[in-house]
């Protein structure tokens, strides 16, 4: 019922090409959930400050929630419905899962998303980095330690495993 | 000490955490029906106002609008609701009483459509005077919340905005005291910010309403949804999926009421999602005023105390009455207090309904108690942690008269803790320490029960009620069936409440599922057993009986029939199930909450904070919390509770303060001016003692410890404050600019510059109280 222009959006998401028609103010946050079904990322505070709506475009962290969906054009999005390969878990989802570094769960999407960039960029963050790296990404359950922990954990992993896994 | 257990006391994984790490947890706002309609509501930015008309006929006719209500569609009386009294109407009726109450809401097709509607809708209102602190709301001539003469006549406050008080006491306070020393402490309002905003999806079918909610009492939703739409509690259905965080904050029924009536005029399931800004309209905890007078010996030992606290509640009930008297029942603390006056009045105003909020009001009177109980010891020239050690009641001695006696080696925590964080170690510049103790009683004389199932393949599903808000519930749940019945952790499911088919539990809250939910789930499988053992003995023709450690049946001659046999032998080749049930009832009696306390929460907090003396930052960098948690079923899970509730207490300690204006508008409703713990916050060390003396009332010696964190934390910190700079400082939060206003004030103080010590620098005195 709203008139607006709709645009044609080709884009890869976890890999996986999507064409879709979206409109020129959906965001991509709402296309990843309503639209493919993706919905572990989180709307939470909706002005870029909690991080539960992290998802990684062409590499790089952003907020869906503040996002068009139509930036996605012919970028990689990536989600956390993405992280784990063949049924194997990512280093970064073993580790929470050792660490106990969730407890509600809303946030950790968004959390693993912001981590899987700071260890793409710095495979062997210090405990400060990772707390800096942090602060867009807040969890109220567990108190940070936990995730801490086990970011740092998860890149010992995957640099004795050699780098990326 | 957990070598005779077989699965309690070890850290099996979360059951939850792949699925959440995956993406593939669901939560009430990930899920669809098919044709399901997106509801809105309508929340005027008034504090206080007449509604004089609301016109809805544009909207009405837009298209893609399937429905638009306000509190006049809903019947010729306006129908009401509240978990304890039906107070809140489902939509404003004649007047707004709170920034963010909704007056209209609209459903549509889809999410602009509902957007456009609900800014189609003409609102009319009259702004009226508003109060929304507790200095306005008990001004004399204050504008009143609530009709005088809706009240009872009788009532000596209804022509005020006290709207209850509470009054405890025991014993005769003292003539003379070694020394008297009275002071006032505050601490304000704020909000749960749980990620995950209210959700709810309403239904209808021929069977009545179905809904999935971000409730965290499922119970207590079926109860209000039936009270509120007439129909019997077996019409209403609540399931609730994971719940995105919650505090406290989605513990009673918000959004859901009213998605049931969009759902019924729309003809269609209907969806309300919250906003995080919603969220913070809707739901806070209690600010609060308390005035605390102690008289004390030569020694340091209390002789009396005297409370009169002032809780700021909102505009309606929700459970505000509740966490003001019940708060107040253990304002004395855990410490030995021969005589005893409390008294507190929940002062209305117009602001979102106060409402359950960790500790349920324990933090407000656990700022007040902790902090004189540091300027105690500093009058009396005694360490905090001595003077804290002299008065500590000891296992079986009173604490309320009439009550639970003291359930646990209290002392032993404190000491652990205070040695944990190095006490009597030499501090650094700039750095202070400080010490607390928290308590509070989780909700007497309640019930919870459980179904365990046990399926031909002897696998097992466990229901009950407990909702998983995060602290592990289902974790919990499968380490106790798996203790109690030999059968591997792995092969027990344990699936989120649906009333349908989870039996009653009264709620997941007060730090009460691991022990009372938990008994319930023991209870269960203790009846399965016994059924399993009746049904071997059917089949074996001789008497027999499980045998947990080989998880079989032992006939009287000895043949072993493994637990899926003796079932298939009775009920038939992959038939049957035996559906052990339990329940636990909270003892009855008469106090003030209907019951003796089932154990109390009793919790420790040493905190080291470094103090930026030229801007007025306070930072957090050492905590040690402790717990006196029985028995930790999942050690890990209870380190993890207590950790993330002690950061949690970080905030309303440095940061988080709810503002509102004059007329009532909340000024902060974001994350953007509402600031909350981020990760760079986070103390350089914390760490959690366990105090496990397996003497808790729940499965295998637990007590509860969800709670524990949050309660002390902020007195530790201004303890600590006042250890660096000797500035006590009675208000929270302690925010940079209040902190370096009373660095400034008390220039008698020097700071503790560049100088090691390793006692108190200044000692305040037993000085009067109104210079906080």
């Amino acid at each position: 019922m709203l008139s607006q222009r709709s645009f044609a959006l080709e884009t890869l998401v976890n890999g996986r090409p999507y064409a879709l028609e979206v409109g020129a103010n959906e965001l991509l946050l709402d296309v990843l959930r309503n639209r493919l079904g993706l919905t572990a990322t989180k709307l939470s505070c909706g002005i870029e400050i909690c991080g539960a709506c992290t998802v990684l475009l062409d590499g790089r962290p952003v907020s869906a929630c503040c996002t068009l969906a139509w930036e996605a054009r012919g970028r990689h999005v990536e989600t956390a419905e993405g992280l784990a390969a063949a049924g194997r878990l990512h280093p970064l989802q073993r580790a929470f899962v050792d660490h106990f570094a969730l407890q509600c769960g809303y946030c950790t999407p968004g959390m693993l998303m912001a981590l899987r960039a700071l260890l793409d960029e710095e495979p062997q963050p210090t405990e400060q980095q990772i707390r800096e790296s942090l602060k867009g990404n807040i969890c109220r359950c567990t108190g940070y330690q936990a995730i801490i922990k086990a970011t740092l954990a998860a890149a010992e992993t995957m640099s004795s495993a050699g780098g990326r896994v | 000490m957990n070598e005779r257990f077989r699965c309690v006391g070890r850290s099996l994984a979360r059951r939850d955490g792949e699925d959440k790490l995956t993406g593939a947890a669901r939560y009430a706002a990930d899920l669809q029906l098919p044709g399901m309609a997106t509801g809105k509501l309508l929340r005027p930015p008034y504090a206080h106002a007449r509604i004089q008309r609301i016109n809805t006929s544009e909207a009405k006719a837009m298209p893609g609008v399937l429905a638009v209500l306000t509190a006049e569609d809903l019947g010729t009386s306006v129908p009401r609701f509240g978990p304890m009294v039906a107070d809140q109407p489902v939509l404003a009726h004649k007047r707004v009483r709170f920034h963010g109450e909704p007056v209209a809401a609209v459903a549509a097709i889809d999410e602009a459509t509902a957007e456009a509607a609900l800014q189609a809708i003409e609102v009319d209102l009259e702004e009226l005077p508003a109060v929304a602190s507790l200095e306005a709301a008990l001004a004399p001539g204050a504008p009143l919340v609530l009709d005088p003469a809706a009240r009872a006549e009788d009532d000596p406050w209804r022509t005020t905005n006290v709207v209850r008080e509470f009054r405890y006491g025991w014993g005769e306070p003292a003539d003379m005291c070694d020394l008297v020393l009275e002071n006032e402490y505050a601490f304000p309002a704020v909000h749960h910010y749980a990620l995950e905003p209210p959700a709810c999806i309403a239904a209808w079918d021929t069977n009545g309403l179905t809904v999935w909610s971000s409730i965290q009492h499922p119970f207590i939703l079926r109860r209000v949804l039936a009270s509120t739409l007439g129909l019997p509690f077996s019409r209403v259905r609540v399931h609730v999926p994971n719940i995105g965080g919650s505090f406290g904050g989605k513990g009673y029924p918000r959004v859901e009421p009213i998605t049931a009536f969009l759902a019924r005029a729309a003809g269609r399931p209907v969806k309300v999602e919250a906003s995080v800004e919603e969220a913070f309209l809707s739901m806070r905890r209690a600010a609060a005023r308390i005035r605390v007078r102690t008289g004390v010996d030569a020694d340091g030992l209390i002789q009396f105390q005297e409370f009169a606290g002032d809780f700021l509640v909102g505009a309606y009930a929700d459970v505000a009455l509740r966490v003001v008297g019940k708060s107040a029942y253990h304002a004395c603390g855990p410490y030995r207090t021969p005589a005893a006056r409390i008294v507190t009045r929940a002062v209305t105003s117009n602001t979102a309904p106060s409402s359950a909020f960790r500790g349920f009001g324990a933090p407000q009177w656990c700022w007040a108690l902790e902090s004189q109980m540091d300027e105690l010891a500093h009058a009396c020239d005694l360490d905090p942690l001595e003077i804290r050690l002299r008065n500590l009641v000891s296992r079986g001695e009173s604490l309320v008269p009439g009550d639970t006696p003291a359930d646990g080696d209290w002392a032993e925590g404190l000491r652990r803790t205070a040695d944990a964080i190095g006490w009597n170690t030499p501090r650094k510049p700039h750095r202070g320490r400080g010490l607390a103790v928290g308590i509070k009683n989780p909700t007497p004389a309640t019930t919870s029960m459980a179904l365990v199932h046990m399926h031909p393949d002897a696998s097992v599903t466990v229901n009950a009620g407990t909702t998983e808000v995060g602290q592990g519930a289902r974790t919990m749940f499968a380490q106790i069936a798996s203790e109690a019945l030999g059968v591997a952790a792995d092969r027990i499911a344990v699936p989120n409440p649906d009333t349908a088919a989870t039996p009653f539990d009264h709620m997941t809250a007060s730090s009460r599922s691991t022990t009372m939910a938990g008994n319930a789930v023991l209870a269960a499988c203790r009846n399965l057993r016994e059924q399993l053992a009746e049904i071997a003995s059917e089949v074996l023709g001789m008497e027999a009986e499980v045998d947990v450690e080989h998880a079989c049946v032992v006939a009287k001659d000895g043949t072993r029939v493994a637990y899926g046999e003796a079932i298939e032998r009775y009920f038939g080749e992959k038939q049957g199930e035996v559906i052990g049930q339990g329940a636990y009832r909270g003892e009855r009696g008469n106090l003030p909450f209907g019951g003796p306390q089932a154990f109390w929460e009793v919790s420790f907090a040493a905190s080291e904070i470094e103090v930026d003396s030229a801007t007025g930052e306070v930072r957090v960098v050492r905590h040690v919390g402790g717990g006196d948690v029985g028995r930790a079923i999942n050690p890990t899970l209870a380190v993890q509770q207590h950790d993330g509730a002690a950061i949690m207490g970080l905030g309303h300690t440095l940061f988080e303060q709810l503002e509102y204006d004059h007329d009532g508008q909340l000024l902060n409703p974001n994350l953007m001016d509402y600031r909350v713990p981020l990760c760079p916050d986070l103390p350089e060390e914390v760490e959690c003692v366990l105090i496990e003396n397996g003497d808790g009332p729940g499965p295998y010696g637990a007590k509860g410890l969800g709670e524990s964190g949050t309660i002390p934390f902020a007195p530790s910190v201004g303890n600590a404050l006042f250890e660096a700079t000797g500035v006590r400082v009675r208000e929270l939060p302690l925010t940079p600019e209040r902190v370096w206003h009373a660095l400034r004030e008390n220039t008698q103080h020097e700071l503790a510059k560049d100088v090691e010590f390793t006692s108190a620098p200044q000692r305040s005195g037993g000085r009067p109280a109104d210079d906080g």
